[in-house]
């Protein structure tokens, strides 16, 4: 078969050289010079070495050789270093990886021409391994998008040579810093320097020339980089360029490495997923000798899923860095595992296994200061869930929260804190008939919950215009004789729902009186914590919404008026813990936005709300979710650190890891965490 | 351990399918080691409308469940909707399970005169009527069907989670599967649905003649434009593939997954009874 391979990157050259060895005719082009290159090095890690060994061992030897290997992350934070180790990175100058490569594929036959734009290729299959910016992908409909993704970023070298994978955070007068810093060979290190729009252009790096902008950065670096000096290889700052395709074949023409796909620097893996591109074409090609068409489908079925993690977990890295400005309130040793888990790649458990004294460390750190204590050299804890939490005058003896439907259960289960589902102020404010109302009846289940040492808590709330619903077969659909609702503003929730009325003064004195009422009565029944329902559409959140409350009157002006008003009327009563189920996005087009939830957040903290419970969407029926494991666990994130309130969250968690991991980072206090039962249960004893 | 239950497909969108085959396909099913008999829908294509073959499949039937899966909802009325799926029920003695979902195809929504635009909105309120004004709308025979709902975006899987009984995912290696049912436990859990959603799944197969198989789905997927090379791609061929499916999709959790066959072959359901029993 004759193969045009356009571009002489990384994994044009790989394939050239596996497409080779199968005795194929390869033919590669590349438009600039054989050394001609942007950036320094490149990272892989130790599974895709493993993948280079098997597919082909001389060139695994020669990179091997000269690889710089490292096994530690440096974190520089508040002027201190936090070392974690058990990573495995290696690394190597990307010039030499590109002389390696083409002396290997020329070694084994392939014809590459340099200095040549590919204008008119042929062959029976073509490939575009011509970059992000491939100009091949142009010609034909791959459903291409580059977007760009995350901060401002420059590539410089530096002779300082690292012993570490480093990141560097500094903080100025503009605004936060971060390096992103590497070895790669005897001599040389990549030193990434990355910052918001924002900071860039308040420090004027966006008018400055490309002398002075490295000028700066060596100065802003001094105390890391020393005596050492910057170096640029057309070091400007740059846009990272997010490239996607929905599909990577065209004919004859296949995608590969950066054309096809791109994943933020922060996670360090193009190269990587570059070159095991280029091993699974010539894998898929191997299969499939007679039927290019086929192996084409192949190679695509096999690696989208594949660089689809990938671009999630870099999608997520780029935006903490994006907001790591934030953090800078976390304890260093909180900083640095929010830091290392911040992609969802590494968890609590992964941490473990790699660097098993960090994370005895940070156990120890979390349980102490969960405690107020201090640190003791050697200290050892159980991890971070187990840790209790003191807040509102009480202590929940763990970081678990379970809501089913038997509360004493799920006491029993391990909670350290129980919620009642929605528990309705009064008849009116019933979700269906069968609503629970907050009568004097719930006594004895409390005392059912405080027999297993867990806090009961009791979700309060008025349905509003979710009101008067079925109790089964679905959610939101009409009873034929409902009762009459209320609700910010006269818009039905669903086309089939009742329209509720508009609240009136009257109305809402009348609510509030409810909510005060059902909070002493939840007083008297001895409950330890009293939820307030401001989430998922129902009354009080249907003012804090512009999709709902559409008044005309002060209520429209200040949304949070009437809602803060039954805070304070409830924090008035109720002397336990408060906690504020609270919609912090509405995941719909013209609804709240999170920087917004972020001001109801800390509005309701600074009116004596202890925790929020952080939810998002159900302002109306018609929200769009981006549902996976841990969905709400980066809005929690945001609410925690930015308007520095203690946060629960659900969100489908559903291992002891990912609690571990989320309470570990500080991104959530609490977690709602309910497993399953499980068959190995039943033979467990 | 879970234990995902197997259907077969009825091969109602295969062109050129005849009564009499269709009927016994239906029979040897109905022997064979199937829990349900699935359909799909397609308007604009020579196919069987999927309550026709599954009445004449009930009348021929006296175990196997019947199920749309999926039924393209909004290019029918609601009422009728609601008429033809308790027709079935009640023709196969409360067999039936309803599956709908928005399919995917313009031409579709342009034969039937409905809005392809408003397509997610139609399918809410459809099935908003299914669970509530149907009761008192005088349609009969009153029967509760059990309801599914597909669709992979954030909106399609609140809908499911706020109307239906389960989901019905649309076909795809089991690593897919999961993921997608992965996303329908969260929003069940997002809904606060008691339990959890029942979980379909569907594949297809071809083992005589593999190359017509493939060039059906090639066909029938054609809109989809490249991606029908995928689809065709992960046609099962042998017992073999079947049985690694199966197990797959029983590992993420699947409670139902139907087989399509690929070819209207009496031959590959037979074979396909064989790999699954």
């Amino acid at each position: 078969m004759r193969v045009s391979v356009v571009g002489g990157g990384p994994s044009g050259l790989y394939l050239a050289i596996l497409l080779r060895k199968t005795g194929h005719d390869v033919t590669v082009v590349e438009r600039n010079a054989p050394d001609a290159t942007f950036g320094w090095g490149v990272v892989f890690s130790e599974e895709t070495l493993g993948a280079l060994r098997d597919a082909d061992y001389p060139t695994y030897l020669e990179i091997t050789d000269s690889f710089a290997r490292w096994t530690s992350i440096d974190i520089r934070y508040r002027d201190r270093v936090l070392r974690s180790s058990g990573h495995t990175f290696s690394a190597i100058r990307r010039t030499h990886l590109l002389d390696i490569l083409q002396r290997r594929a020329r070694a084994l036959g392939a014809s590459l021409t340099f200095h040549q734009e590919a204008s008119d290729v042929d062959g029976d299959l073509v490939v575009a391994a011509d970059g992000a910016n491939s100009g091949l992908r142009k010609r034909f409909d791959f459903g291409s998008s580059s977007t760009p993704q995350g901060c401002k970023y420059v590539w410089f070298g530096t002779d300082l040579v690292l012993d570490a994978f480093t990141f560097v955070f500094r903080e100025t007068e503009h605004g936060l810093f971060q390096v992103h810093a590497y070895p790669f060979d005897e001599h040389t290190s990549t030193w990434i320097v990355e910052t918001t729009e924002q900071t860039w252009r308040r420090a004027g790096l966006d008018t400055m020339s490309e002398e002075d902008s490295m000028a700066f950065c060596q100065s802003l670096f001094a105390p890391e980089l020393g005596e050492h000096r910057l170096m640029s290889n057309k070091s400007v700052w740059l846009d990272f360029p997010l490239v996607r395709n929905t599909h990577w074949h065209h004919g004859n023409v296949v995608l590969i490495g950066d054309a096809a796909h791109t994943a933020h620097f922060s996670i360090g893996s193009g190269t990587k997923l570059a070159m095991e591109d280029a091993i699974a074409l010539a894998n898929a090609l191997e299969r499939y000798p007679s039927a290019v068409e086929h192996a084409l489908v192949d190679y695509e079925l096999e690696r989208q899923p594949v660089v689809e993690r990938f671009q999630q977990a870099a999608g997520d890295s780029a935006a903490y860095f994006g907001r790591v400005a934030g953090y800078l309130g976390l304890a260093p040793i909180q900083f640095a595992a929010n830091l290392l888990t911040r992609s969802g790649r590494i968890s609590h458990a992964n941490l473990m296994q790699r660097d098993p004294r960090f994370v005895r460390v940070l156990d120890a750190w979390f349980a102490a200061s969960a405690a107020g204590t201090a640190l003791a050299p050697g200290a050892v804890a159980p991890p971070p869930m187990f840790a209790p939490l003191r807040l509102g005058g009480t202590t929940v003896r763990n970081r678990v929260v379970r809501s089913a439907p038997d509360l004493a259960e799920a006491a029993r289960a391990g909670a350290g804190l129980v919620l009642t589902g929605f528990v309705a102020t009064a008849q009116d404010g019933r979700t269906t008939p069968d609503c629970p109302v907050a009568d004097d009846s719930w006594a004895p289940v409390v005392k059912d919950v405080h027999d297993t040492g867990a806090l009961i808590g009791m979700r309060l709330g008025h349905a509003g215009r979710r009101g008067a619903t079925r109790p089964t077969g679905g959610v939101d659909v009409p009873l034929t004789d409902g009762w009459p609702l209320l609700s910010a503003s006269p818009l039905p929730y669903t086309p089939s729902s009742a329209v509720p009325a508009e609240m009136t003064e009257a109305d809402m004195a009348r609510v509030r009186d409810d909510f005060v009422a059902a909070a002493e009565r939840a007083r008297a029944a001895g409950f330890d914590a009293l939820e307030l329902d401001l989430a998922d559409g129902y009354l009080l959140a249907s003012f804090l919404s512009p999709l709902t409350n559409r008044r005309a009157d002060v209520h429209g002006a200040e949304p949070l008026r009437f809602p803060l008003s039954v805070v304070d009327a409830v924090r008035a009563v109720w002397p336990g813990l408060l906690v504020a189920r609270l919609t912090v996005t509405d995941w719909a087009p013209g609804g709240l936005s999170v920087d917004q939830g972020i001001t109801h957040a800390r509005a309701l903290a600074g009116h004596g709300v202890d925790l929020v419970h952080v939810r998002a969407g159900h302002t109306t029926a018609t929200t769009r979710p981006e549902y996976r494991r841990g969905y709400l666990t980066t809005l929690s994130d945001r609410v925690r650190n930015e308007a520095g309130v203690p946060t629960l969250v659900g969100g489908y968690l559903t291992t002891p890891d990912e609690v571990n991991t989320v309470i570990a980072a500080g991104r959530a206090d609490l977690c709602l965490f309910d497993p399953p039962p499980n068959p190995l249960e039943e033979v467990a004893t | 351990v879970s234990h995902v239950k197997v259907g077969v497909g009825l091969p109602n969108t295969i062109p050129g399918i005849s009564g009499e085959l269709l009927v016994e396909w239906a029979r040897r099913a109905d022997a064979g080691p199937f829990s349900t008999l699935g359909v799909l829908d397609r308007l604009v294509y020579d196919s069987i409308e999927p309550f026709a073959a599954l009445s004449a499949a009930a009348a021929v039937t006296s175990r196997i469940g019947l199920a749309t899966n999926i039924a393209i909802g909004p290019l029918r009325s609601p009422a009728m909707l609601a008429k033809h799926a308790r027709s079935v029920d009640a023709l196969s003695g409360g067999r039936f399970t309803l599956g709908l979902g928005v399919g995917a195809r313009k031409d579709d929504y342009a034969a039937a005169g409905a809005e392809h635009r408003k397509r997610g909105a139609t399918l809410s309120a459809q099935l908003a009527y299914l669970r509530g004004q149907l009761d008192e709308s005088g349609i009969g025979p009153a029967r509760p069907v059990e309801l599914l709902v597909g669709g992979s975006s954030g909106a399609a899987l609140a809908r499911m989670a706020r109307y239906a009984d389960g989901y019905a995912h649309g076909g795809g290696p089991p690593r897919a599967f999961g993921s997608a049912a992965n996303r329908a436990r969260a929003a069940w859990q997002d809904l606060e649905r008691p339990g959890e959603p029942k979980l379909w799944g569907q594949g297809y197969v071809a083992f005589g003649d593999v190359d017509r198989g493939n060039a059906y789905l090639l066909d029938y997927y054609a809109f989809t434009g490249p991606f029908a090379e995928k689809i065709a791609a992960g046609n099962l061929t042998s017992a073999r593939a079947v049985r690694d499916f199966v197990r797959g999709y029983e590992a993420e959790g699947c409670d139902e997954l139907i087989l399509y066959p690929t070819v209207a072959s009496l031959d590959d359901l037979d074979r396909l009874a064989e790999a699954v029993s």
